[in-house]
């Protein structure tokens, strides 16, 4: 088991239990990284960004320094979009941040506007976190108070206003664009890219950055100790540090801080500290490494480390850092069509795809489910992924505007190419597949159950 | 019913000025809305297409493909039970079996009371927290049959009225900007470069011999 003595970079004032006031926060280095970032010119504070690698935390995992190089120069104003609409099954830890820490989230959010010259920024909490929006309503009228933010930032010529505004339940306005549409009054429904990149066209049609909470809130720290120090932590696709939320059939379940990189799912599930192992001491059936949108992972990838570039080359994603355990006991059909309602409820209903298929795919599963299902049902699950995700590939095509759409056929390719013996049994006859998934085609079932042995790991 | 209070009106301005474009400020306003009267009447999406200056339709188009907010009246405590993935695995489903039982209504229903509405609701982000639910959006972690049923009778008896306020009360602190601090809203047209960039250039990239 590795467990290794990384500083917790953004977790590091959870122990308080007022870490959530200005008080707390001054005390312990509150603002520093502010101070030290506007003692530099905004170029250089981007620049440390960018030797720091940080990577978005909010699913996709692009660099967040490279994401600000692409606003036009020349276009003003700029816009900062804060997303804090967490709401992919499994993910809890930008709620954890709001509530805990909002001070570090505010003052990355003042950095980031700093190093880029953003104009506004708007902090898009999510609807149904009312104690998150309270502390950050407290923080914020704090912080104007006492100089941080507003007009004249510490007595500099940075003037920023921080709007914090909520949103009224809808998944997909975590999806970027559909912030942006929500946040000009809009339905939450996604732009097409391009010409909507938002660092081209964003709010209002300006230059916008759209971070993620847990993104901003590693800036304070990497602003006071450097962007180098932060590199130094993980490894080569993955820099610092990160928040997993694990939660199923542990013993411990939690979110925890872990070295990037260095640590391993299998620290994550069964060391002590972390998940503690399996409950009950059964057998792993499966997880999910990185929300309800991730390909699922077996016994064989419990040794790959947490890191970006390594967990996509074995066919899935880190996502937003959730990672969902389910032991031997889960009935995996039923496992399958609680994710893939998931979807078909928060479909926007923009992109024909997703809106009829997702839905499709939910009463199918539906019919498995209760014991309905039909010969022909796993090779019509599979025709429909296929018309909203090409190939059912990893990473995912899409005939459609965001991701959402593709998000639904990850949990149904992964069921059915592991576990088809338990929709066979479930549907009481063999259910023959002929649609291919990434390019596996099978003509008939299998004479012996799916694998059940674990292969060694290919990475 | 209800067009935004006189008090409310200040309010929504002053929340409208916030913004660079006012009807930025519509799903803002709905909330203040439902905060007003437990729930979305017409008139108050009316009242709100005026100080907004868009027109009703424009209003209602937003305001219903939000799940939050409601356009009928629902429970003085709305219920809302996660059932999914991570609460599934550890008993999401029975919880809301018992949930309903014990209020004798179905996920949707009002008690005939108009006490209690349940909601079988997407992931809360409480994952670890497993089974877990929501009272108006505050949290209950790791959820039993027989503490859900203490926690009804709490309800019924007004002692979490503290903690939990009626249906349409999110945050209970609001944004309060000291007006000598306001930097402004930023307009979409005819800015320039920020001030602290102008102060503090970039120096010009090295020349390659």
């Amino acid at each position: 088991m590795t467990v290794t003595d990384a500083p917790k970079i953004i977790t590091g004032r959870f122990g308080h239990d007022d870490a959530h006031t200005l008080e707390r926060y001054l005390a312990t280095g509150g603002y520093d990284g502010l101070r030290a970032a506007l003692d530099r010119r905004p170029d250089e504070v981007v620049q440390e960004v960018k030797t720091a690698s940080l990577l978005g935390r909010g699913g996709a995992g692009f660099p967040a320094g490279v994401k600000w190089g692409f606003c036009p120069p020349g276009v003003w104003p700029r816009y900062l979009v804060v997303n804090g609409d967490e709401s992919e099954p499994g993910t809890y830890k930008d709620r954890l941040l709001m509530e805990r820490d909002p001070h570090q989230l505010i003052e990355g959010i003042l950095i980031a506007c700093y190093a880029v010259g953003c104009a506004q920024a708007f902090l898009y909490v999510r609807g149904e976190m009312a104690l998150a929006q309270e502390r950050l309503a407290a923080a914020l009228n704090e912080a104007y108070e006492a100089g941080y933010v507003g007009r004249g930032i510490l007595g500099t010529d940075f003037s920023l206003d921080i709007v914090l505004h909520w949103g009224a339940g809808a998944y997909i306005v975590g999806e970027e664009t559909a912030l942006i549409e929500s946040l000009e009054g809009n339905r939450g429904m996604p732009r097409l890219k391009p010409p909507f990149f938002p660092a081209a066209k964003g709010l209002y049609l300006q230059p916008t950055i759209v971070n993620n909470v847990e993104t901003l809130s590693n800036l304070p720290w990497i602003a006071s100790n450097g962007g180098t120090a932060f590199a130094e932590l993980g490894a080569e696709t993955s820099r610092g540090t990160r928040m997993f939320a694990v939660s199923g059939h542990v013993r411990n379940p939690g979110v925890f801080e872990v070295e990037f990189g260095v640590t391993t799912f299998r620290d994550l599930l069964y060391a002590p500290v972390y998940g503690g192992g399996i409950r009950g001491g059964a057998a792993l059936k499966a997880f999910i490494p990185g929300g309800a949108s991730a390909p699922w992972f077996y016994e064989e990838h419990l040794d790959l480390p947490l890191e970006a570039g390594v967990v996509g080359k074995a066919g899935s994603m880190l996502g937003s850092g959730a990672v969902v355990v389910m032991d031997e006991t889960t009935d995996v059909v039923k496992a399958c069509l609680r994710l893939v309602r998931f979807f078909a409820r928060e479909s926007c209903g923009k992109c024909t795809p997703c809106r009829e298929g997702t839905s499709w795919l939910e009463k199918i599963l539906q019919r498995i489910h209760e014991g309905q299902g039909r010969a022909s049902d796993l090779d019509l699950l599979l025709d429909i992924s296929d018309n909203i995700s090409p190939t059912i590939d990893w990473p995912p095509k899409q005939t459609t505007i965001c991701p959402l759409g593709p998000s639904a056929v990850s949990p149904i390719a992964s069921a059915i190419t592991r576990f088809r013996h338990e929709f066979e049994a479930r549907i009481g006859a063999p259910a023959p597949v002929t649609v291919a998934i990434a390019g596996n085609a099978y003509t008939a079932a299998p004479a012996t159950p799916a694998p059940a042995e674990p292969e060694v790991a290919g990475v | 019913m209800a067009r935004l209070s006189p008090d409310n009106v200040t309010l929504a301005r002053e929340i409208i000025a916030r913004y660079p474009r006012p009807k930025s400020a519509l799903i803002p306003l709905l909330h203040l809305a439902q905060e007003q009267d437990g729930w979305v009447a017409t008139d108050a999406m009316e009242h709100i297409a005026q100080l907004v200056g868009v027109s009703p339709a424009e209003v209602i188009g937003t305001c219903s493909f939000y799940e939050m907010f409601k356009r009928e009246p629902v429970g003085t405590y709305l219920v809302n039970v996660c059932t999914n993935i991570s609460c599934l695995l550890l008993g999401g489903e029975e919880l809301l079996e018992h949930v309903e039982h014990t209020l004798g209504v179905r996920a949707g229903g009002t008690t005939p009371d108009g006490s209690f509405t349940v909601e079988d609701v997407e992931c809360i982000a409480a994952c670890t927290e497993a089974p877990c639910l929501q009272v108006n959006y505050r949290y209950r972690h790791r959820v039993t049959p027989e503490g859900f049923d203490q926690l009804v009778e709490d309800l019924r008896a007004g002692r979490l009225a503290e903690e939990i306020p009626p249906h349409g009360t999110l945050a209970r602190i609001r944004q309060r900007v000291p007006a000598e601090r306001v930097a402004g809203p930023a307009s979409p047209v005819g800015g320039g470069e920020p001030a602290w960039l102008a102060s503090r250039p970039a120096p010009p990239p090295e020349k390659v011999k």
